[in-house]
């Protein structure tokens, strides 16, 4: 089928910068410098590195035909669980990268970047707005960044007041990042388990709490695309044995603008800019995940933040003696380019858009899940928020897997839904829309979707446990790639 | 709304699949006493016209870089970046693509991150790298956390010529640890002595190269000295394009080399999203942080790539994870493997070696002028000045000047000890034109 070359049409096989370029090559023009007597000491640099170089033309083709080998929301229906893969408006590219903002150096005077610091106040005020609470920490660089920042606030309000705890509550429906950032702050791990509603277990929760919890880890509308409806008492009963709600903010876009998390007696949560706010996932980053505190948690807050004395804004970078503050979690002061990216969209919208994106993002889930239901297995009964759970019951004895349907799903020009997450159901299969998909595109992935879940039924396990067949690659050995690592190019002997 | 697709009519038909009559209905499990009923308190929708405009505005109440005579570094540096790269990241299919767990459609992804490690491993002259972290301040934590958990020990050596910040950010993951710091003071006039404080207990030594106040230091003694005592080696390298022309970490003797990225093909952004580069040599290579991308091949037998090593991740081993990272910094990594594929070796050579020259040019005319002195010997592209007068009001007199001239030592470190030192930046940014205005502007204020 394929030419001599392996292209294929539209797809190009295409090799490593390593195999087409050298190391003499450049795509870089640079003027020879003038002559002077070096200052690098006896640590000069001999030996050679190896790095090819590519003229632009060569460079140009290789990453268009490298791109052309992804999944995109650009392409397509990205219904990925969990990940909010909502359009990303070019407006906000184009905004980030006003020089202003995006060629300014975050040591240079505070007077010289008056416009930016007022860009993260203005962000700030979206931002506690929206979740009503009093404070935020704009630096964490990701969602697990901003849990970091959170339990660590935690933990330091709890050593200021002289009683150090050891324990956070986990339920075990939550991301992996909950209970890794709970170990990392020298916590220990106890998993609450969820009920048959997909809810966390109240009673339970109430039995494992003691004054050696720290903080509860909850996140809020749930993995299962659920909200807590007991989160009052939840917040209440934590609150009562002198804990910390935590909430994983990572479906916020459930609710934004139709519920605040202040008033549901959340005392942090980080908001992944990159999710809710639609800065591009990048195929993995980079993220931004600032963190909203409550009035018991903002003076632990890290550095730096924003303050204004008068007319002018200024970074407090350094921690004074009086400080409560944790500390830094990183060099300079956060994700600016996300920043700017995120308030554009917010002022896009206003506050009533963004009502009407959480509204819109819970509509297409549950349409999706009235009109898939009948011939997929729903996990829980009623309506869902901003995402829809399956599970594998509806290909018992197909002989098809969850990780077969979603292959072929790719055969069928979409990607994947979520798979395998959460964990508190067999082969999950969790489906998250946005509110950027239209009624016609969602028609015609119901169609689909339906089309293959009764192909699965009818026996045609032979169409999923091939696929997919017209991706770039077919399935790739994965236990080969973990049992003899090759993790870098090695030129041939 | 322009980016909500759905009309009023399509609402109204999809809540009648659903079988409910309002929105709100979807909401029944959210208490009614905390459901809004009306939108919050901020602005309306706003179109795009308008929003360019507020923004446009604030942007202009900040001095660009590139508007100005510009010599700030301190880890983040101004470089030249090739209009294609900006180009090319900005593909959708590279823009708007989620992190590659669907290998057979993320092979360009996937690619590019195999293509990116190599660079990275070659670069620091190391055998492995990852697929990139938040920055190179927080690499520079986990790299502290991993040496922990290879040699089981708990004291980690600071040098005195790290970043603050970077040492800031150390303590911050350690806080709440029983590992132990020892944090050496600032090394202003030369690189530190740390071998001397090595002992059987020690898990690591952190150090930078060049260090924070700009010393090029041949580090294989250190590297032996930590080597005797079983002991890592941490090279922090903040200036990714020193490693053009100063000798590469693992020749010198590395276990671990972290580093921020944002020199190659990123810009400056205010201090982010940055890049944080992390490699290792392969007995570590389970031990590592973050994504890692490998080869291997399909079911046709075809050559591709996919995550591997994922056992050391969160999202599989939850609270026993090497870290709690999740993301890597993806479209900062092609921005950097598409500006480091451009430059090839012979380009990433010759812009070191003008950066170099850039910092040699400007330290001869900066200490020429009375009362002012260059403190190092040894220096990449960055170097520390000791000023007669207090360098955060000089700064200062030089914006108002129109030149960005460095930053005060005192913003990183408070206190009078260092309130007269000043770190000076030059790339290949900074013209004759501009370092003589910058010279001549100095002159001035001083």
């Amino acid at each position: 089928m394929t030419s001599a070359t392996s292209h294929f049409a539209l797809d190009h096989e295409e090799a490593l910068i390593f195999d087409l370029g050298d190391t003499q090559r450049s795509g870089v023009d640079l003027p020879p410098p003038p002559a002077h007597k070096s200052r690098l000491g006896n640590a000069a640099r001999t030996a050679e590195i190896g790095l090819p170089g590519l003229s632009e033309p060569e460079a140009v083709r290789h990453y268009t035909r490298l791109s052309r080998k992804n999944y995109a929301i650009d392409m397509g229906v990205f219904p990925l669980g969990s990940c909010t893969m909502k359009h990303n408006p070019r407006l906000n590219e184009k905004m980030a990268r006003l020089p202003g903002f995006a060629d300014i150096h975050p040591l240079q005077p505070m007077s010289t970047v008056q416009g930016a610091l007022e860009l993260m106040e203005l962000l700030a005020h979206w931002l506690t707005t929206l979740t009503g609470m009093p404070a935020v920490a704009l630096s964490p660089k990701a969602g697990a960044h901003g849990e970091l920042c959170g339990l660590m606030a935690i933990r330091a309000a709890h050593e200021a007041r002289g009683d150090a705890r050891k324990v956070v509550l986990v339920p075990e429906s939550a991301h992996g990042t909950n209970p890794a950032t709970a170990a990392l702050c020298g916590y220990e791990v106890k998993s609450i388990p969820a009920n048959a509603r997909g809810r966390v277990d109240v009673e339970a929760l109430k039995a494992a709490l003691s004054r050696e919890v720290a903080a509860l880890m909850l996140t809020n509308p749930n993995t299962c695309g659920l909200f807590e409806n007991d989160i009052l008492a939840i917040a209440k009963a934590v609150h009562d044995i002198g804990a910390y709600f935590y909430c994983d903010g990572a479906n916020f876009n459930a609710i934004v603008g139709r519920v605040r998390p202040g008033d549901l007696g959340v005392d942090a949560m980080h908001i992944n800019l990159h999710k809710t706010f639609s800065t591009p996932h990048g195929g993995g980053g980079p993220g931004s995940g600032p963190v909203v505190l409550s009035a018991a948690l903002q003076s632990f807050a890290p550095l730096p933040y924003v303050v204004r004395d008068g007319e002018q804004l200024r970074l407090v970078e350094q921690r004074d003696a009086a400080a409560q503050n944790f500390g830094r979690l990183s060099a300079f002061h956060g994700q600016m380019g996300m920043y700017v990216r995120a308030l554009a969209y917010m002022m896009s919208h206003g506050a009533d858009g963004l009502r009407r994106v959480a509204e819109d993002a819970v509509l297409n889930a549950n349409y999706v899940l009235a009109s898939l239901k009948d011939v997929m297995s729903a996990s829980f009964e009623g309506p869902c928020m901003h995402e829809a759970l399956f599970d594998d019951r509806f290909l018992k004895d197909t002989g098809v897997s969850t990780l077969d349907f979603a292959k072929a799903m790719i055969d069928a020009g979409y990607h994947p839904m979520t798979m395998y997450f959460p964990l508190v159901v067999h082969g999950a299969l969790l489906i998250e829309p946005t509110e950027s998909e239209s009624k016609a595109s969602l028609d015609v992935f119901i169609d689909d979707m339906r089309e293959l879940a009764l192909a699965a039924k009818a026996g045609d396990a032979a169409r999923f446990t091939a696929a997919p067949l017209h991706a770039p690659r077919r399935r790739l050995d994965e236990t080969q790639a973990a049992r003899k690592p090759v993790l870098r190019w090695e030129k041939q002997a | 709304m322009r980016y909500l697709p759905l009309s009023d009519g399509d609402r109204t038909a999809m809540l009648a699949r659903i079988g409910v009559s309002r929105v709100d209905d979807l909401y029944r499990d959210v208490p009614a006493s905390v459901l809004l009923d009306k939108p919050v308190n901020l602005p309306p929708a706003q179109g795009e016209m308008a929003v360019e405009r507020v923004l446009s505005r604030l942007s202009a109440r900040n001095v660009a870089a590139g508007s100005a005579p510009f010599f700030v570094g301190a880890g983040a540096y101004k470089h030249h970046v090739p209009a294609s790269v900006d180009h090319l990241i900005q593909r959708g299919e590279f823009l708007t693509s989620y992190t590659p767990y669907q290998p057979e459609i993320a092979q360009g992804t996937l690619q590019y991150l195999f293509e990116f490690q190599t660079q990275v491993a070659m670069l620091t002259g190391m055998e492995v790298a990852n697929a990139s972290m938040y920055d190179g301040s927080t690499a520079c934590a986990e790299a502290v956390l991993m040496a922990r958990r290879v040699t089981k020990r708990k004291k980690a050596i600071i040098s005195g010529g790290l970043h603050p910040q970077y040492g800031d950010v150390v303590k911050t993951a350690t806080a709440f640890t029983d590992d132990e710091l020892i944090i050496n003071p600032p090394a202003v006039a030369a690189p530190d002595d740390l071998a001397a404080l090595i002992d059987g207990e020690t898990s690591c030594v952190v150090v930078q190269n060049p260090s924070f106040f700009g010393h090029v230091v041949d580090l294989r003694p250190l590297a032996q000295a930590a080597q005797a005592k079983g002991a890592l080696l941490i090279v922090v390298v903040t200036e990714v394009v020193s490693l053009g022309a100063v000798m590469s970490p693992g020749e010198m003797g590395a276990d671990i080399v972290v580093g921020e990225g944002q020199s190659i093909g990123n810009g400056l952004t205010f201090g982010g999203p940055y890049l944080g580069l992390f490699a290792t040599r392969q007995k570590y290579m389970r031990q590592m942080p973050g994504r890692l991308c490998g080869e291997t091949v399909d079911v046709d037998g075809r050559r591709g790539f996919v995550l591997t090593l994922s056992t050391r991740e969160q999202h599989i081993r939850r609270e026993k994870a090497t870290s709690n990272i999740c993301t890597n910094s993806g479209l900062c990594s092609l921005a950097f493997t598409i500006h480091m594929s451009l430059l090839g070796e012979a380009g990433l050579r010759r812009l070191a070696v003008i950066n170099h020259e850039r910092a040699c040019r400007l330290a001869e005319a900066l200490s020429a002028l009375p009362g002012v002195t260059v403190v190092n010997d040894t220096f990449f592209n960055e170097f520390t000045v000791r000023l007669p007068r207090a360098a955060s009001d000089v700064v200062e007199e030089l914006a108002a000047r129109g030149v960005l001239g460095g930053v005060p030592v005192s913003r990183l470190l408070p206190g009078e000890t260092f309130a007269d030192l000043l770190l000076v930046a030059a790339t290949e940014t900074a013209g004759d034109e501009d370092q003589d205005a910058f010279v001549a502007a100095l002159r001035e204020v001083l």
